[in-house]
């Protein structure tokens, strides 16, 4: 078994490896670009498609899915590099993020390519997007789960918590709310714009369950993510991420939020990530 | 105009009676509500199918958001609250979660125009026209009586889009035929010597003005224009070919309202004279609503001065 077990996780290790590959072609050939917060979260969106998600790649609309909302859609080139290897679409798409009569939008549109739940961009909006979800499935007694992600300086929108606060009204346990906390925004260092400490006692005074992950040991994201699932309550993962996890001139640095790799930083990118293989 | 006679009645209750109709008649219609539900008339959905009431507080981001969500799973969301709180303040909301994912959302807003009253400016919304028909895949609605915003709703419900529909509080005088389509103008009176298009319950002042003048043997021509987004373009173009001569009517900011849309019309297919009646780029302030009409200068002697000024050119 548990050996098995190792097997697997290699093989989601080694696709996420392969997804920030394509995240580090696809923003070099557009010339512009989120890369550090796509990075940090692809071992999260790796589990969610190729281990916890109920989905078919074939039956995007299917209605019995799991939906994935991406609140902070400024780093939808991971989602889309994951779709595109998930199956959603075909990988030769990848190439014409950004650019014109691309389905591949800077920012993600819902009606543009399967699998895109709602279209994003201005942060604090997928939350509640995934809250009316949540209270429909309630309505039509449905069993799938609704997760969102939303990031650590998104939570300085005040939308976010009037949708936190209405979760817990409706006791919406099948909603999995996923922060990718790298303590990093656009401007500088969360701690520096606006304090978001202590987000953990923050959400249990608004009655969520919280749990805290290392956003990239795939072995604890599956733990979590199961856990979550069969919490009878709104859930908040805390994922500790690091913003360009997996490039190390790109890690932890801020200027990288919202910026993609030239040609130079492009080579050297792989070499590292193909050397990490 | 707004006054105490009994057959009066309001477009916010001929939208909540068909609500309550429309909840009966399909499941799937359901309401989001941001503390508001009696003011917007929602609270006879709520008490029959409280199931599919969902109210999250003074929070109309959330509302918009919630209502988008439950769109995207089929619902048809009626997400009501005042136009100053909705589309005002979530207007980045309805943009972006409504509008660019086309979410079937119908965004009901209950207090516009200066007959809000003495609430005042701050609650009197007269900018909603402007910022909704700019929106792409929006429809705009604003019906001129009860009847007519009974019908509109039912229309809202089936057309598959985001839809804007504008309501006012004051109870008002009944007029419309019994019609209603979206993207279709009503020739309420026929005339050929001037054509007064107007949308809401202001629109009775123009069928006042037009009472005096016919005494003058002025005939005017006064449109509905309830589907303020689409226009109908056909209906427009047709009475202004034969009058040559417009006044617009409403009561909302001109800059960017229905005078506006119909200047866009009209300046590219058919230029002819237009004088636009509604607030003069000012804040309302408190008062009745008659009182406020006649102050900004919106009530029937006001429309009689502009139809013979226009009439001079």
């Amino acid at each position: 078994m548990s050996s098995n077990t190792d097997i697997n996780i290699k093989k989601l290790q080694s696709t996420a490896n392969i997804i920030r590959q394509d995240i580090i072609r696809m923003l070099a050939k557009a010339g512009s670009g989120h890369a550090g917060g796509s990075l940090g979260m692809t071992d999260i969106l790796t589990v969610l498609y190729f281990k916890i998600l109920k989905h078919t790649a074939e039956q995007p609309n299917n209605r019995y899915r799991d939906r994935l909302v991406l609140s902070n859609g400024h780093i939808c080139p991971v989602l889309y590099a994951t779709l595109a290897r998930a199956g959603y679409f075909p990988l030769v798409k990848l190439k014409s993020l950004r650019q014109i009569n691309s389905d591949l939008q800077g920012h993600p549109h819902k009606s543009s390519l399967p699998g895109i739940e709602t279209s994003s961009g201005p942060l604090g909006q997928g939350i509640s997007q995934a809250v009316g979800m949540a209270l429909a499935a309630n309505m039509n007694k449905q069993k799938h789960h609704i997760f969102c992600i939303t990031s650590d300086g998104e939570h300085d929108e005040g939308q976010v918590w009037e949708a936190i606060m209405t979760a817990h009204k409706y006791k919406l346990d099948n909603l999995i709310n996923i922060i990718d906390y790298n303590g990093i925004q656009i401007d500088g260092l969360t701690k520096d714009i606006m304090p978001l400490n202590s987000l953990r006692q923050k959400y249990e005074a608004f009655h969520w369950q919280v749990l805290e992950m290392n956003g990239h040991n795939i072995k604890e994201i599956i733990k979590t993510l199961e856990k979550a699932k069969n919490i009878k309550k709104p859930v908040a993962i805390i994922a500790h991420t690091i913003l360009g996890k997996g490039v190390s001139f790109m890690e932890n640095q801020y200027a990288w939020h919202g910026k993609a790799p030239n040609e130079e930083e492009k080579t050297k990118a792989l070499k590292e990530l193909e050397d990490a293989k | 105009m707004p006054n105490n006679n009994s057959k009066n009645k309001s477009t916010r209750d001929g939208f909540g009676e068909a609500l309550l109709e429309l909840g009966k008649k399909n499941k799937d219609v359901v309401v989001v509500s941001a503390d508001l539900a009696e003011s917007t008339r929602v609270h006879h959905f709520a008490k029959r199918y409280p199931e599919r009431f969902v109210e999250v507080g003074v929070a109309e981001q959330n509302m918009m958001g919630v209502a988008a969500g439950l769109a995207l799973e089929g619902k048809i969301p009626f997400a009501a609250s005042y136009g100053t709180f909705s589309p005002a303040r979530n207007w980045d909301q309805l943009r972006i979660s409504v509008c660019y994912s086309q979410a079937n959302v119908k965004i009901i807003a209950s207090h516009t125009g200066l007959s809000v009253g003495p609430d005042g400016a701050s609650h009197q919304m007269l900018e909603d026209i402007a910022i909704t028909r700019c929106l792409p895949n929006l429809v705009v609605l604003a019906p001129a009586d009860f009847n007519e915003a009974k019908l509109a709703t039912l229309a809202a419900a089936k057309h598959l889009g985001p839809v804007y529909m504008r309501l006012t509080r004051p109870n008002s005088p009944i007029f419309t035929k019994g019609k209603f389509a979206i993207g279709q103008a009503q020739i309420l009176l026929p005339g050929q010597d001037v054509t007064i298009i107007g949308a809401g319950p202001i629109l009775h002042e123009a069928l006042l003005a037009a009472r005096e003048l016919a005494k003058q043997k002025i005939k005017v021509e006064v449109i509905n224009c309830a589907s303020i987004k689409p226009l109908d373009k056909n209906t427009i173009l047709r009475s202004v070919k034969k009058t040559k001569r417009v006044i617009t009517l409403e009561d909302h900011q001109i800059i960017g309202g229905l005078g506006s849309a119909i200047a866009e019309l009209l300046s590219e297919h058919l230029p002819v004279p237009i004088k636009m009646i509604g607030v003069k780029d000012q804040f309302g302030r408190s008062g009745q609503a008659e009182e406020l009409w006649e102050k900004y200068e919106m009530t029937h002697p006001y429309i009689i001065k502009k139809v013979l000024e226009i009439l001079k050119k």
